[in-house]
């Protein structure tokens, strides 16, 4: 018997203003769940990299826990579990933009640890002895240096998290994955579809790349 | 009390190394005094506890009338001495982000609440000073080291210092830029600035320090008018020294 497969364009161009509806979810939990990441992400990292032990030690631990356990088991530990704890349940968007911004916001503490670490002492040095405080020494003269060197990695963190909310389908979000499978459902046309959700994440990815490229070239021209 | 710098049995460690030993030390308005020493003999330290950028361990450290604790202690003060004493660095240390005029903006904007106009007139004054009037829209990476390093002397005169500290200010430049940069010190010390510098450049220590302090393992072995230290040192430690030095 021979096996004949053919792959159905129609099928393919049908499923894409189904699957289209996927994309605000996809794009508000990755890009939402980002931003959030980012701000913890601030937070933590300079707190990683603090004096005080005491400030230190709790960032370095949630650092290392997320860092530590799949998203996916974060993500159902908060649709499913939290909600035992909480007493009322999270609703899927919330859990997954949540996830990203936790999971996220401990990989990106490490780019900004590495960051502002990079930085030679003698940049603080020259802002103190000019008499600029600390605060006013890191915000204007380490931290627009230590941001630049950020985007790369920055960037590479966002492609990660937009495709981890692919994952986000277990728990019902209608996000790409999730509107493919309940097409497929119907329609059974597996290859097409799938063929389409990855071109969608694609032009998603290459078009944060392409953006985050003319970004980096626009900084480094003044350093 | 008219010192501004008054330095008694000050001591500085880094970890079990006693780095400086029972410095005592004045410089008055108007002076110039230029720190020399072999290598880690602690003159970097030494200059550099001056405004804070190194804690010391116990003695007194008066800049200015503003009593530094060791430390790390009198927050206030430190504070205080940093708006008063500029410092301008081997390294340069200029702000890669901002252009060479921001460079020099940028203190007294953000410590005095200088107006941004105010702030712009004063480092193109600066400029014209140190001879670069023409570059202030550069960035600093794309000027020659000798440039750079009279911006960061701009950069540092623009906060009005009381005291001007200098770290081996040529030490990173090539030979030809040098004399630039010592021509710009040299005329800061003719217009009547106070000035701490560190360097080997003896010829500019001999014709423009008003004292030469030799410092050896932490000790200051000898101190004198540049003629006395150089023609006629006192201590051997400083006779060898300088009989390295200027060998070449
Ligand atoms: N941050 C530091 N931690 C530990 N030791 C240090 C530190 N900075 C300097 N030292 C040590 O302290 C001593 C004095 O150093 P310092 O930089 O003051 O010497 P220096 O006279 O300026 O030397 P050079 O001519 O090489 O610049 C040296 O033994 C040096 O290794
Ligand atoms: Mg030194």
């Amino acid at each position: 018997m021979e096996f004949q497969f053919q792959f159905d364009w129609q099928a393919a161009i049908d499923s894409i203003p189904f699957l289209l509806k996927g994309i605000p979810y996809t794009l508000l939990i990755s890009f939402g769940g980002l931003l959030i990441g980012f701000l913890l992400g601030i937070l933590f990292g300079l707190l990683s990299i603090n004096k005080k032990w005491f400030l230190r030690w709790p960032a370095t631990a949630y650092i290392e826990i997320f860092r530590g356990t799949p998203i996916l088991v974060q993500v159902l530990f908060i649709f499913y579990g939290l909600p035992d704890l909480i007493g009322r349940p999270i609703d899927p968007l919330t859990a997954g933009i949540a996830a990203i911004a936790l999971n996220s916001g401990a990989y990106i503490s490490e780019v900004v640890r590495g960051g502002v670490q990079s930085i030679d002492k003698g940049q603080t040095e020259a802002g103190l002895s000019l008499g600029l405080s600390r605060s006013q020494t890191f915000w204007s003269v380490v931290w627009p240096q230590a941001f630049r060197r950020m985007i790369p990695p920055l960037g590479n963190q966002a492609i990660v998290s937009i495709k981890d909310t692919s994952l986000f389908s277990v728990i019902g979000v209608g996000e790409l994955v999730r509107q493919g499978q309940v097409y497929i459902a119907n329609t059974f046309t597996a290859f097409e579809v799938y063929f389409v959700v990855a071109i969608l994440y694609l032009a998603i990815t290459l078009s944060l790349s392409l953006l985050l490229r003319a970004l980096e070239r626009r900084g480094v021209a003044s350093v | 009390m008219t010192h501004i710098v008054e330095i008694k049995g000050m001591n500085k460690y880094f970890g079990k190394l006693h780095v400086l030993k029972n410095i005592d030390l004045t410089v008055e308005p108007g002076e110039v005094v230029v720190i020399i020493g072999a290598s880690g003999s602690g003159k970097s330290t030494l200059i550099r506890c001056v405004n804070g950028l190194e804690e010391f361990e116990s003695g007194k450290l008066v800049v200015d009338g503003h009593a530094l604790a060791p430390r790390g202690g009198n927050q206030k003060a430190l504070a205080e001495i940093r708006k008063e004493v500029g410092m301008v660095f081997q390294q340069f240390n200029l702000f890669p982000h901002l252009t060479v005029r921001e460079n020099i903006m940028l203190a007294p904007m953000k410590v005095k609440d200088t107006p941004k106009t105010v702030a712009n007139a004063t480092a193109e004054r600066l400029l014209n000073r140190v001879g670069i009037g023409n570059q202030a829209d550069k960035y600093p990476s794309q000027l020659s080291g000798g440039q750079q390093q009279r911006v960061a002397i701009a950069r540092a005169l623009a906060m009005e210092p009381r005291l001007m500290l200098f770290d081996e200010p040529t030490s990173a430049l090539d030979p030809e830029m040098i004399g630039e940069v010592l021509d710009v010190m040299r005329e800061l010390a003719r217009d009547g600035m106070t000035m701490m510098v560190v360097t080997h450049e003896m010829g500019f220590a001999r014709e423009v320090a008003d004292r030469v302090i030799y410092v050896h393992e932490g000790q200051i072995v000898e101190q004198g008018k540049p003629d006395q230290v150089f023609d006629n040192p006192q201590n051997e430690r400083t006779q060898a020294f300088l009989s390295r030095v200027l060998a070449h």
